[in-house]
């Protein structure tokens, strides 16, 4: 059965002095019907910039120069730019990081998530409001009737992304990217929010593509975790599997610093040095710089993809040669 | 709301009281009056005939109220300014509220067009020059905004007067008659010239408005829901780029009323401008300082009205 | 001192104004934050640039002046009256009335000139080559746009970082003030400080200073009172660091990008008022202003003359256009969050 998305070979490129930097390099993964995929990362790893690429939404003056996102067997770089436009909040809708700002300062919620449903399909305002309303009810959104005709400054953080989850899913999207939902929220409002989320997912088996950096997110949501590091996935498991055994330096080394899995009084592990900026990224492995583990290889030339277990993509020298002995 | 809007009156009277003593400092301290009396009579005059003028137009009181509380000329010139008592012209002592409210008309009949036809013309094209930025259609069109922003206003209106009128006589260089379907034909050149002018400066600022707007998220958002490019620049862009546009309206009402300086004097349209050239011809303190006070005045007025109007305008502010 | 005669004065100036320069570029080549922005700012607009330091030389030329070295029979020349290079340059060129470009005779009559086609640019209706009188409005432009920023850049500065820095009372007085000022509109306060102070240079200078110092003062409150709060500053405080010396080292060399940006972008805007004072007679003597104002009549004489108002009008033009493109590239370069990037 293939997958609902399938991304290959994703890359998207920004000009610079030093000529087009890729800040998504190569990325490729696959995104199953009803499965919550999270993407991780740190800022600058590209993550965000991956899924923007994937709905031709890359800020001028990057664009995408490479692969292919097949939605259901469609290319969707193939398509016109009227074509993309039904896709684009109709069969994949996108929520984004700050409620704050990504919504219309000047006009009501309720025309926004109106105008929502009403560029993908012929329904009248009417209907379409009353169906905003439902949805606000469903997100969790209290005296929805009123709140239909506030303004987003009215609203707080918590509402406010409420409203951007209910315009995503007005239109009964199959996918559903969600770039750091809950980063720019109260810890309490997060929790809340993630909550509706997996509720909501459960309930439509919508696809997310979650993107995050906070892995206490992923193991609440996600089934499967792609790990991406400087413009390229390092490690693909299953969120079982990834937390329980990582295979790739920098995983390991994300997972060894999170506070509540060290013991108190400990220090904090952390990964030395910095990630580097795309103008500086080695020739190799790009983590090569801060791995604990390199050796000749790593610097030189970038690993291939290794499968060392079902399910189970990794990016590592290492980890390919451990393979190789193990195979023989 | 209602506390927000007397307290931004409260401080515009502040600074209409702040306007007026600068303007006595500047027109009555860096100029003796003996001085102005001299200008309007000929260096030559007598002793007598300078007392005389000076009595009679009220600047012969000391200047601050420490040389005497009842009568000087710092509370009398507030005490006028406050109740539109402005007295005489120095240069043909005539009356100057007079001669401000004939020229109230003619000059509004140039100025209001002018703003509406630079609106109309500047934010179509600026719209335009915005939807379709970094392209080269981008860079062409502010390439030649600032071309027309550094040519001029003098050399626009002669440019404008030799061209049309001698030129292709099109229509006539100057004059101005009060008759409702002649008066078109005497503004026509004036309100070209000053659209003309205007329009690089105009089409900037509004490009830069627009871009701005553009470039916010939640025009990412609306992107991400399926607008199209036309859409997103209609209803999302300009709706908020109207807040930034209408500030910049209300704030020119004011300068409605004083007239275009330049326009009317090259093109013989009786209004405030033309006033105010022939006082700077005839060295016309009286007039001038009054023109500066009204000007003010409307200026601080407009700024006022424009922080109430973006309460009405601006969702956001109304929380205050 | 003020014995001295003016154009003693302005080859003093001069020479402050060139070693100033010649100092200036010294101490911003070993920073490199300036290098870096100079050489973007060659790269992006080399033709501007090149305009603009021609019209400065072409300046420079007509500020150093001296007496004597005449030859004789000089047409419209005092015996002991100062020349600059300029002048030397057309010392003979004058003629008796309005000739066209390049003629050979005169414009009204046809009576044979004393420089057949030596006159680019025609002559006026006092006989003086018009290209002549173009380059000499250089001067007196580039004296307009420098002088009154020499004196409201530093007004700005005091009343701005003042208010910012030390905040209380000073600032509810220099935003009251602002207020004031900006209230009036600007023409009018303009042409009312001239009428007041009377005509001339340095008046004008002045009322243009006086009208325009606002702007830059807000933004330079706005950016002290951002800069205060920095982290080194405040250690600064802490320490014990005089407050002088804190504006002094701090404050005023983060503003700097500022006042450059602030500086270019304004000189096109003051000369082209003074163009406009100039048509209401009480301009700069000299200024192409002037050249325009007196020339506007020549365009309903039949034949008509248009090299006067042509000539005046292009360099004027020409100068403004160079000005506001290097004026928008400086502002790109100079841009804080470039910088900040650098740093």
């Amino acid at each position: 059965m293939t997958a609902l998305l399938e991304v290959r070979d994703l890359c998207t490129a920004f000009p610079s002095g030093q000529g087009a930097l890729r800040v998504v390099d190569g990325v490729s993964f696959d995104l199953a019907r009803g499965e919550v995929l999270a993407l991780v990362g740190e800022s600058g790893s590209g993550k965000s910039m991956t899924a923007l690429s994937a709905l031709r939404l890359v800020p001028k003056p990057g664009r995408v120069v490479g692969g292919e996102v097949r939605l259901d067997g469609e290319n969707l770089m193939d398509l016109s730019v009227t074509e993309m436009r039904r896709i684009r909040g109709g069969r994949v809708g996108m929520i984004f990081q700050e409620p704050m700002t990504c919504l219309n300062p000047v006009v009501r919620v309720g025309a926004q998530v109106v105008e929502a449903i009403r560029l993908h399909e012929p329904v009248s305002k009417a209907e379409a409001r009353e169906r905003a309303r439902s949805l606000f009810a469903e997100v969790g959104i209290p005296d929805p009737e009123a709140r239909l005709d506030a303004h987003p400054h009215e609203l707080s953080g918590g509402l406010k992304q409420r409203v951007m989850i209910a315009m995503a899913l007005s239109t009964r999207p199959e996918i559903l990217i969600a770039d750091e939902p809950t980063t720019a929220l109260d810890v309490t409002v997060q929790a809340q929010i993630l909550s509706l989320l997996r509720d909501l997912q459960r309930e439509r088996n919508a696809a997310i593509l979650l993107i995050t950096h906070d892995l206490g997110i992923v193991n609440e949501l996600a089934d499967r975790v792609a790990v991406m590091y400087a413009g390229r996935l390092v490690e693909v498991a299953e969120r079982a599997a990834l937390l329980e055994d990582p295979r790739h330096p920098y995983t390991q080394g994300l997972l060894r610093s999170i506070p509540a899995l060290s013991a108190p009084g400990e220090a904090l592990p952390e990964i030395p040095g910095v990630v580097p900026s795309p103008d500086q990224w080695p020739r190799g492995c790009r983590f090569s710089t801060r791995c604990p583990r390199r050796f000749e290889p790593c610097a030189e030339t970038f690993p291939a993809e290794t499968t060392p277990a079902p399910g189970r993509r990794v990016w590592c020298h290492e980890v390919e040669t451990t393979e190789g002995e193990d195979a023989r | 709301m209602g506390a927000y809007v007397l307290r931004r009156l409260a401080y515009g009277a502040g600074v209409v009281l702040g306007v007026l003593f600068l303007l006595f400092l500047l027109f009555f301290t860096v100029t003796a009056p003996e001085d102005i009396a001299r200008k309007a009579l000929g260096d030559k005059a007598p002793p007598e005939a300078v007392e005389i003028w000076l009595t009679n137009h009220g600047y012969d009181r000391p200047l601050w109220p420490w040389q005497d509380w009842d009568e000087n000329l710092l509370f009398d010139h507030y005490r006028r300014m406050l109740t539109f008592d402005f007295g005489l012209s120095d240069a043909d002592d005539s009356p100057i509220i007079d001669r401000i409210k004939a020229g109230m008309g003619p000059s509004l009949s140039l100025t209001v067009p002018l703003l509406v036809l630079g609106m109309l013309a500047a934010i179509p094209l600026s719209l335009l020059v915005a939807f379709f930025r970094e392209t080269y259609i981008d860079r062409m069109g502010v390439f030649l905004c600032v071309l027309a922003m550094s040519v001029s206003t003098l050399l626009y209106i002669i440019g404008a007067q030799f061209l049309i009128g001698k030129v292709l006589r099109w229509y006539p260089i100057s004059g101005f008659d009060a008759n409702l379907l002649l008066l078109p034909r005497f503004l026509a050149l004036p309100l070209l010239v000053g659209v003309i002018s205007g329009i690089g400066g105009d089409v900037r600022f509004y490009r830069t408005v627009f871009l701005e707007e553009s470039g916010r998220d939640f025009v990412r958002t609306a992107r991400a829901k399926g607008a199209g490019e036309v859409r997103i620049m209609t209803h999302h862009v300009l709706r908020n780029a109207l807040i930034p546009i209408l500030t910049r309206v209300v704030l020119a009402i004011p300068f409605l009323f004083m007239g275009s300086l330049l326009l009317e004097a090259f093109f013989g349209i009786p209004g405030l401008g033309s006033m105010m050239f022939d006082a700077i011809q005839a060295n016309d303190f009286s007039t001038m300082r009054t023109m500066v006070y009204v000007g003010s005045l409307l200026f601080i007025f407009g700024q006022v009205a424009t922080d109430i109007s973006y309460g009405l305008v601006d969702p956001r502010v109304r929380v205050e | 001192m003020m014995g001295l005669e003016p154009h003693i004065w302005s080859n003093v100036m001069t020479v402050l104004l060139v070693s100033g320069a010649i100092f200036v570029t010294r101490v911003v080549r070993g920073q490199r934050l300036w290098r870096e922005a100079a050489q973007a700012l060659w790269q992006r607009r080399r033709f501007a640039l090149v305009v603009v330091a021609v019209y400065v030389l072409i300046g420079l030329a007509d500020s150093v002046a001296w007496k004597g070295g005449v030859p004789e029979g000089a047409m419209g020349v005092l015996p002991n009256a100062p020349l600059s290079l300029l002048d030397r340059a057309f010392l003979d060129s004058r003629e008796a009335s309005y000739s066209a470009p390049f003629a050979d005779v005169e414009f009204y009559g046809g009576a044979p000139l004393r420089n057949p086609g030596k006159h680019p640019f025609g002559t006026d209706i006092l006989g003086r080559d018009v290209l002549y009188l173009a380059l000499k409005g250089a001067r007196v432009a580039l004296l307009i746009g420098g002088l009154t920023s020499l004196i409201a850049i530093p007004l700005a500065l005091l009343f701005g970082v003042g208010a910012g820095y030390f905040g209380g009372r000073f600032d509810d007085f220099v935003f009251f003030l602002i207020s004031t000022l900006a209230s009036m509109p600007s023409l009018l306060l303009l042409i009312a400080l001239i009428m007041v102070m009377g005509r001339g240079t340095v008046s004008v200078c002045v009322a243009l200073a006086v009208t325009g110092w606002v702007g830059f003062c807000r933004l330079s409150r706005a950016e002290t009172l951002k800069l205060r709060e920095l982290d080194y500053v405040q250690a600064a405080r802490a320490l014990g660091v005089s407050e002088t010396r804190i504006i002094f080292r701090h404050i005023l060399p983060n503003l700097a990008h500022l006042i450059v940006i602030t500086f270019v972008l304004t000189f096109s805007g003051l000369v082209l008022s003074e163009a406009v004072l100039s048509w209401l007679g009480i301009g700069v003597d000299g200024s192409w202003g002037q050249m325009i104002d007196g020339a506007r009549d020549e365009l309903s004489r039949e034949p008509i003359v248009w090299w006067n108002i042509g000539a005046a009008g292009t360099v004027l033009f020409v100068l403004i256009l160079a000005v506001n493109a290097v004026g928008d590239a400086v502002r790109d370069v100079l841009d804080p969050r470039t910088l900040r990037g650098q740093q």
